[in-house]
């Protein structure tokens, strides 16, 4: 079968550059804005994955679902540290962090409104448990002084939070003696003091979780059977990959789904705007439709090289809108996590699963739209077209 | 005359053409108006709030909260009229899909702060004659099929265990603003179960809603309020309840933020599809242009028929945009749920709507009027094959 | 002979046309003097490319020329701007197109009506002038019509009683029959003949068909942007 060559395709879309170029920017923006959205949600998902560690499990109450709906008391976290398979550090003592994890208002940097940042008490076992987690700047604080280590994103996004200076909370004023860079993860959204100093100033007596570290990366399973059969502790545990998982699945789905409904509805504009165009080029290259079929091309190959234009016109806006969406990846944006309504920062984040979902996307915008005019050039009779030139 | 009936006959000259872009435009204009609609429902709890409230709760964070002992205090403040306090319950009913927010409340006095969630007597009696006893708003009880009499089993996240609660009222909101996806349970209740658990904890509140008669002094009041506990051990915030809802609103200002953006990418979008159509249009039309030209049409003649054109499709694309959003909405509070409890069409978004249309409209035609403004009749006319 | 009528309705001196193509100028008039009379049917020939066309234009004021004068009526057009060449037109020309060039969303009555937009007659006298153009090509009982339910002499006629509407001082015709068969041609031509002698119109007309060219009272023969003889009839 004869194929109309690629350049008659190209050559005719660069006729007509500014139909050309506006439809591809309709499409454009439709595939800009569902690659964006699912940038955003993998870039939700990729921070609270980098913030669980393989062999690391946290210890909640049971039913609190998030860390600050959490109860842990002394006497637990004492019998947990002697149950079986918890690794030790370099003198031998058991890898446990005992965490009150609390929320505290500061506010925003620019709009100056008040937004929840997670402030977590820790220890050295805590810093090791967390190897992501460096020092960019200053200090750790030091243990038994009201001192604290800022993450990144809390130094970037908050009002007077930076190396040197002091924040009031608790009746307490805290030093900032170190910014914290996490590797992308929540914890740059947080911060950090000493566990007993948080205890105090808040007026807890007991923990938030517990974090600790396996032996054996497989020891998770007996771990979990110890600490059910244990009627002491109405506690459960969960891998630290698992729990953040679960943690950041409602907010990246719902913006995974609001912004899929959004894209299929606008890409009804962007289609109907390809129509539009394809039915336009039919209609003014019917006379020519006419003697390419009267030279001897079938219907088919007609049909083929109005879809195929169609389906260029869509890549063009495809490789636009995903270009435009790339460069997202420079911006930071910051929300609360609803699941536990602290701050969270995060950064869009391109995989390439998500450049070949946009550009499918972008494709099949073609298809729909090119299909119809496409047919309705095939079916044109020779001898119609001819009378037409 | 003459030109309304060339404008109109000119718009419908290809069917197809026409009816395409009317659907991009009747889609792009009802996803706008959807879209800011949701934001609108976002700032409901803002709407719905009383000038006449104030809130105060814990300085560090609402996660914090309040000893029962402030309660008279606040109450012997200058300016405050009455006082109540609530706690958020967390529940989860079945799974967390299902999430709407419940408090656990001071019956009585929190019923009589609140007059915008009417009660029938009979029923409000029940509810705070049984400790055990729920009310829910009208939409909640729809949406889950209870009705009174119903046992209601929730899984505490904060309060630990499985509770379960009677039934007992219904309440209808005041106004369209009022949100009817809420639950109230007995403070009490919660209370005698955390004091049997840890003692320590007993005894306190989320938050403290404070009535007061003269919303002009709201400001002193809460200055007032805060001044009684500041440098204890529990530091207070006060704000009205407007400024309290605000702050939860501003929690999701990112997406908020995206929405909007995203509201206004479907308005360049259907602007782009239509510069094109109207584009083709002209180009076209070339030759008519040119003959009206030779006919001593000023070029003045040629924008008007292009820009009369493009806003009439876009006046009625807008028309039936603007009808479209009112059913669509409904369908969409109905399929979201409790998820936005209050779910209207403002009249601000409706007229957005329509300027919206009108500017697509206009910049559509921009473009084209301006080159066939400009043509020139002698390479005009010869484009008539 | 015309060239000696003391006042001719139009005066062309000196006229220079030249257009430019990929940076370089193209002379497609040169140095160009004509005549025409009140009254007067002056069919314009020549091969391709001779000017004919151009010239047809000029003195219709769609196109400027590059340097000369083309005074009609005692106005020198080539002075006028873009504007006032529009209001000239509207008021003096009325045009007859190889295609017709009607508006095919418009009846017959309403395409014929369209210049008289541009004149502020109230529009039941607009509608008045434009049945009795319409009458006068044979065509009133077709007012109602679109173009696409006209044969193509057809809308030539309606296209002349456009052309008639707003009674100009000159009517300008490019090849009025090249889209129509010899006998439909020959109608239309027989038509226009009457607006001169009848109406006293005068037209010029391109052609490059002899037998339409011997309906007119004059013929100018262009080669190569000059004129090379001009028969009295």
């Amino acid at each position: 079968m004869k194929r109309l060559p690629l350049a008659y395709i190209v050559r005719n879309l660069w006729l007509r550059r500014v139909t050309t170029g506006l439809t591809a920017l309709g499409m454009a923006l439709v595939v800009y804005v569902f690659a964006t959205v699912l940038m955003m949600s993998e870039g939700i998902r990729a921070t609270l994955v980098a913030t669980g560690q393989a062999d690391n499990v946290i210890i909640l109450r049971k039913g609190a679902g998030a860390e600050i709906n959490s109860a842990v008391g002394r006497e637990q976290v004492g019998i947990i540290e002697t149950l079986p398979g918890i690794a030790s550090d370099a003198l031998g003592r058991p890898l446990v962090s005992r965490e009150p994890v609390v929320l505290i208002n500061l506010p925003k940097r620019g709009s100056g409104k008040p937004s929840n940042v997670t402030v977590r008490g820790t220890s050295e076992a805590g810093g090791e448990l967390r190897p992501q987690v460096r020092l960019s700047e200053g200090r750790m604080f030091r243990r038994g002084t009201s001192e604290i280590v800022a993450g990144s994103a809390v130094v970037a996004g908050f009002q007077g939070v930076g190396l040197g200076q002091t924040l009031r909370f608790a009746g307490r004023d805290w030093l900032v003696v170190g910014v914290l860079d996490a590797g992308r993860s929540g914890f740059d959204s947080e911060l950090w003091g000493d566990s007993e100093q948080m205890l105090q100033a808040f007026r807890r007596t007991s923990f938030s979780t517990v974090v600790l570290r396996l032996a054996d990366e497989n020891g998770f399973e007996s771990l979990r059977q110890a600490l059910e059969d244990d009627p002491r502790l109405a506690l459960e545990a969960k891998p630290e990959r698992v729990f953040y998982a679960e943690q950041s699945e409602a907010l990246a789905t719902f913006i995974r789904l609001l912004g899929s409904a959004l894209a299929v509805v606008f890409s009804i504009g962007a289609v109907v705007g390809a129509m539009i165009t394809m039915f336009a080029a039919v209609a003014a290259r019917s006379g020519e439709i006419g003697t390419l079929r009267a030279l001897g091309f079938r219907r088919s190959a007609v049909l083929l090289a109005f879809l195929g234009e169609s389906l260029l016109l869509a890549a063009l806006g495809g490789a636009l809108g995903l270009l435009a969406a790339s460069a997202m990846q420079a911006f930071d944006i910051s929300t609360t996590n609803f699941q536990t309504f602290a701050e969270l920062a995060f950064r869009f984040v391109l995989t390439p699963t998500i450049a070949v979902q946009a550009m499918a996307f972008a494709l099949a915008m073609g298809v729909v739209g090119g299909v119809i005019p496409a047919w309705r050039a095939a079916r044109l009779e020779i001898a119609e077209c001819l009378r037409a030139v | 005359m003459f030109l309304l009936r060339l404008l109109l006959k000119n718009a419908f000259r290809h069917k197809l053409r026409t009816v395409l872009t009317l659907i991009g435009l009747v889609v792009a204009i009802c996803a706008f108006g959807l879209l800011r609609t949701i934001i609108d429902a976002w700032y409901a709890g803002v709407e719905a709030s009383s000038s006449t409230r104030l809130v105060t709760r814990s300085s560090i964070s609402l996660t914090f909260q309040l000893p029962l002992g402030y309660a008279q205090r606040i109450r012997a403040v200058d300016g405050v009229r009455a006082i109540s306090w609530a706690n958020w319950f967390g529940g989860v009913y079945i799974t967390e899909r299902n999430f709407f927010p419940q408090f656990a409340i001071d019956p009585a006095s929190y019923l009589a702060l609140y007059p915008e969630y009417v009660i029938a007597d009979a029923e409000k009696l029940a509810f705070l004659r049984d400790r055990q006893a729920a009310v829910v708003g009208r939409g909640l009880a729809n949406k889950f099929g209870w009705r009174i009499g119903d046992t209601i089993p929730l899984r505490g996240t904060i309060y630990p265990g499985t509770w379960t609660f009677n039934l007992r009222a219904i309440y209808d909101g005041v106004d369209a603003k009022t949100d009817e996806n809420q639950m109230f349970v007995h403070w009490s209740l919660i209370n005698e179960s955390v004091r049997q658990s840890t003692r320590r904890a007993a005894d306190s509140v989320g938050v403290y809603i404070v009535g007061i008669d003269e919303p002009n002094n709201a400001a002193l009041i809460s200055q007032r309020i805060d001044a009684l506990f500041a440098n204890s051990l529990a530091e207070t915030l006060t704000e009205t309840e407007k400024a309290f809802q605000l702050s939860f609103v501003s929690m999701s200002e990112a997406i908020l933020v995206a929405i909007q953006a995203v509201s206004l990418i479907i308005i360049v979008i259907i602007m782009a599809v239509m510069a094109n159509t109207m584009t083709m249009t002209a180009r076209e039309r070339l030759a008519e242009y040119a003959t009206l030209r030779a006919l001593g049409f000023p070029p003045g003649f040629v924008v008007r028929l292009l820009y009369g054109e493009s806003l009439l499709i876009a006046a009625i694309g807008g028309a039936l945009g603007v009808a479209a959003t009112l059913p669509l909405a409904a369908a969409f509070a109905r399929a979201a749920g409790t998820l936005f409890p209050v779910f209207q069409v403002s009249a601000l978004t409706m007229a957005l709507q329509w300027l919206a249309a009108l500017i697509v409209g206009s910049v559509a035609a921009a473009w084209p009027a301006w080159r066939m403004s400009r043509i020139d009749i002698v390479d005009g006319l010869r484009h008539v094959a | 002979m015309s060239r000696a009528d003391p006042a001719p309705l139009i005066r062309i001196r000196r006229l220079v046309k030249n257009y430019r193509r990929g940076g370089q100028e193209i002379p497609v008039l040169l140095d160009l003097d004509m005549d025409v009379a009140a009254g007067e049917f002056v069919a314009l020939m020549g091969p391709s490319g001779s000017g004919k066309s151009t010239l047809l234009n000029l003195i219709a004021g769609i196109d400027k020329p590059s340097s000369g004068s083309i005074e009609i009526g005692g106005v020198d057009i080539a002075d006028l701007s873009e504007a006032e060449l529009a209001d000239w037109r509207a008021a003096n020309v009325g045009f007859v197109f190889q295609f017709y060039n009607l508006l095919p969303v418009l009846s017959a009555q309403d395409n014929v009506e369209l210049p008289l937009l541009l004149t502020g007659l109230p529009s039941r006298q607009r509608a008045e002038r434009a049945r009795l153009a319409l009458t006068l090509v044979g065509l009133a009982d077709r007012a109602a019509h679109y173009p696409n339910e006209l044969s193509g002499g057809q809308q030539q006629r309606v296209a002349i009683a456009r052309a008639l509407v707003s009674d100009p001082l000159l009517i300008v015709a490019d090849e009025p029959t090249g889209d129509l068969d010899r006998l439909t041609g020959e109608e239309i031509l027989g038509l226009l003949e009457r607006l001169v002698l009848d109406l006293g119109k005068t037209i010029v007309m391109v052609t490059h068909d002899p037998k339409a060219a011997a309906h007119a009272g004059r013929l100018v023969h262009l080669e190569k942007g000059v004129l090379v003889d001009a028969l009295g009839g």
